[in-house]
């Protein structure tokens, strides 16, 4: 970056230097889940692995065939699971369950809600193929109310990495936590924007991207971070000055560095790959409602189901690509 | 086999734990009738004879892990509780009252000594399954047992037999299991709401090895948990046979005393049926 430039990547996070090439490396979230878990498994014995036949697909396969001992394969069964690792936490284990979050969140929930957070169990709930980027598996495949339905619930820690090294750091801080954590995983390939050098820490937002005189701030999770990182570079090329922060942590929320954001921008657009409703951006609007009310706009899913498509193509169906999240600062702007 | 002084004892204390559900749900003035009062011997025999725990450390680990699936049926829970040192007998008479530890359904942030929270149905057999798979990862097993206690009518929950098929698989040995057959529920009896039979062979089919025993019988209760301790090969799991409202005639076999409290008339003419065994000891019938 030139000293001449009002906009800039945060240099303190050791992003990716080559985030913005065409060639930017693309590593599935859920791969670096299935990294994160074996780190895990060494760092901490009591850390068990259940799997609803989807083992490979929800890359638990990596920590079986290190730790077989400590896997146990359920069938397809994620109500059992969950309740089987609320009995293993109960007993000193820390439990990942692990399938799509369509099912484990979704069909599970009201044995997460009792079973696990009730009894405030610390079982990590891994859910993978959550957003429309699921792509070709269609609607029933594509979970994207997950956020809403977890946040909701008392003692629940819910966490949606951008990358595949943010998850691998998410997956193993999980393990610290006491509490029941969901680790929202996406299925698809995406861009790299962190590295092993970037800091991570569960409820700490980190602003990506600042400007000099910002006045929208563009608060994002998951994979279309990288979408709301070309779309401030594209706002800087019309000299639209935004920041961008990465709200991974979405409960419990970094509320200070929202207000800081709202208070420093006074409009801030939030970007999910997920329901409008009760998701990420209803998080901030919570929050900002009550300690500084700024406007604003929601990016996500609006009120419908997901269908089949390359994820591109249903990012862009459903108003989640870096021309709509041009678009909607342009809106809040008035421009 | 037990002797007929353990046996006789555990008689007593089951009549006394019956006496306390009432006077607990004429306090509450809510609650389950039924199935507390038909589980009262299983569970004086679990407290008073199976199960190995420390009231004055419940936390202690070698505990044996009693899981309630059909948290409905707590006042018989927290009775036998109570009388087993956990509590004073005292705070029976919170039950379902704002601030008590005694919630209408089990809740262990407030009370802690319980093994879990419960009473959405179906739930517990999988955590007990979750408890003997553990210890079996730690080589545990032999240490401590995992009991769950189940309803007839929660087996209608899917996930039931989802825990069924898993502890099979698994060949929990360290897991027993006992099913409440009082054949009621709250919308009439199981076989006509949804028909269970062939039950015992269900469970056979899953790989669990079946005792089928009558609930009320203190030698028999004894002499399944025992003998569930010499199967190795596989989860037991136990089918007692009761009747729901046991102890007071007015309430047994009537679906209609699942989820419903006596009134003061019913409480008091309860208390009476049970204090003078039915009218047997004639120095307590004036009370």
């Amino acid at each position: 970056m030139s000293a001449t430039v009002a906009a800039a990547l945060d240099t303190a996070l050791h992003l990716n230097p080559k985030l913005f090439d065409e060639d930017v490396e693309q590593v599935a979230i859920r791969q670096g889940f299935g990294d994160g878990l074996v780190r895990a498994g060494e760092l901490d014995a009591r850390v068990v692995v259940l799997s609803g036949d989807l083992t490979e697909s929800a890359h638990a396969a990596e920590f079986r065939a290190k730790f077989p001992n400590r896997f146990v394969e359920l069938g397809v069964a994620e109500q059992n699971m969950a309740s089987v690792a609320s009995g293993m936490a109960a007993m000193g284990k820390i439990p990942f369950i692990t399938s799509y979050a369509m099912f484990s969140p979704g069909r599970n929930w009201e044995q997460v809600r009792t079973t696990i957070c009730y009894n405030n169990r610390p079982v990590k709930i891994a859910g993978s193929h959550a957003g429309v980027s699921v792509g070709p598996d269609g609607g029933t495949h594509q979970a994207i109310e997950d956020i809403a339905i977890t946040r909701v619930i008392p003692n629940m820690m819910v966490i949606c990495p951008c990358d595949a090294i943010e998850a691998r750091k998410a997956t193993v801080a999980a393990v610290s936590t006491d509490t029941p954590v969901y680790l929202r995983l996406a299925r698809d390939k995406s861009p790299v924007m962190t590295t092993d050098d970037t800091p991570f820490e569960i409820g700490r937002a980190q602003t990506v991207w600042h400007s000099d005189s910002p006045r929208v701030g563009i608060v994002a999770c998951g994979a279309l971070l990288h979408k709301a990182l070309l779309a401030a570079k594209a706002l800087d090329d019309e000299h639209v000055e935004v920041e961008v922060m990465n709200l991974a942590t979405i409960k419990p929320l970094d509320e200070d560095a929202l207000v800081a954001l709202a208070t420093r921008t006074g409009r801030i657009v939030t970007v999910e790959e997920h329901q409008i409703r009760a998701g990420m951006g209803s998080a901030v609007a919570e929050c900002l409602a009550k300690h500084h009310p700024v406007p604003m706009r929601f990016i996500g899913v609006d009120d419908q189901f997901g269908q089949s498509g390359t994820p591109e193509e249903l990012i862009e169906y459903y108003g989640m690509g870096s021309d709509s999240i041009v678009n909607a600062v342009h809106g809040i702007l008035g421009d | 086999m037990l002797t007929e002084q353990k046996q006789l004892a555990l008689e007593v204390t089951a009549n006394e734990i019956r006496q306390s559900i009432i006077e607990m749900l004429l306090h509450a003035g809510s609650g389950h009738t039924a199935g507390p009062l038909g589980m009262a011997d299983v569970f004086t025999v679990l407290y008073f004879h199976t199960l190995r725990y420390d009231p004055k450390n419940p936390s202690w680990e070698g505990r044996d892990r009693l899981i309630l699936s059909n948290g409905h049926i707590c006042p018989v829970l927290y009775a036998a509780m109570a009388y087993a040192g956990y509590f004073p007998k005292e705070e029976l008479n919170t039950l379902r009252k704002f601030g008590s530890r005694l919630q209408g359904h089990p809740y262990r942030k407030f009370l802690p000594a319980l093994e879990t929270s419960s009473g959405p149905l179906g739930e517990g057999l999988s955590q007990a399954v979750g408890m003997a798979i553990a210890d079996v990862m730690d080589d545990k097993a032999g240490d401590r047992r995992i009991y769950c206690l189940m309803s007839d009518g929660e087996l209608e929950e899917g996930q039931t037999w989802e825990a069924a098929m898993l502890a099979g698989k698994q060949a929990l040995y360290n897991l027993v299991a006992l099913i409440d057959r009082n054949n009621i529920q709250i919308d009439g009896f199981t076989e006509d709401v949804m028909p269970l039979e062939p039950l015992a062979d269900k469970w056979r089919a899953w790989n669990w090895h079946v005792i089928e025993i009558n609930g009320h019988d203190m030698n028999e209760i004894a002499a399944a948990f025992d003998e569930a301790k010499s199967v190795f090969e596989k989860p037991t799991m136990i089918i007692a046979h009761t009747i729901p409202g046991k102890g007071v005639p007015e309430f047994e076999r009537d679906f209609h005393w699942h989820g419903k409290p006596p009134n003061d008339r019913q409480g008091a003419k309860a208390l009476r049926e049970l204090r003078t065994l039915g009218g047997q000891i004639l120095s307590e019938a004036t009370e």
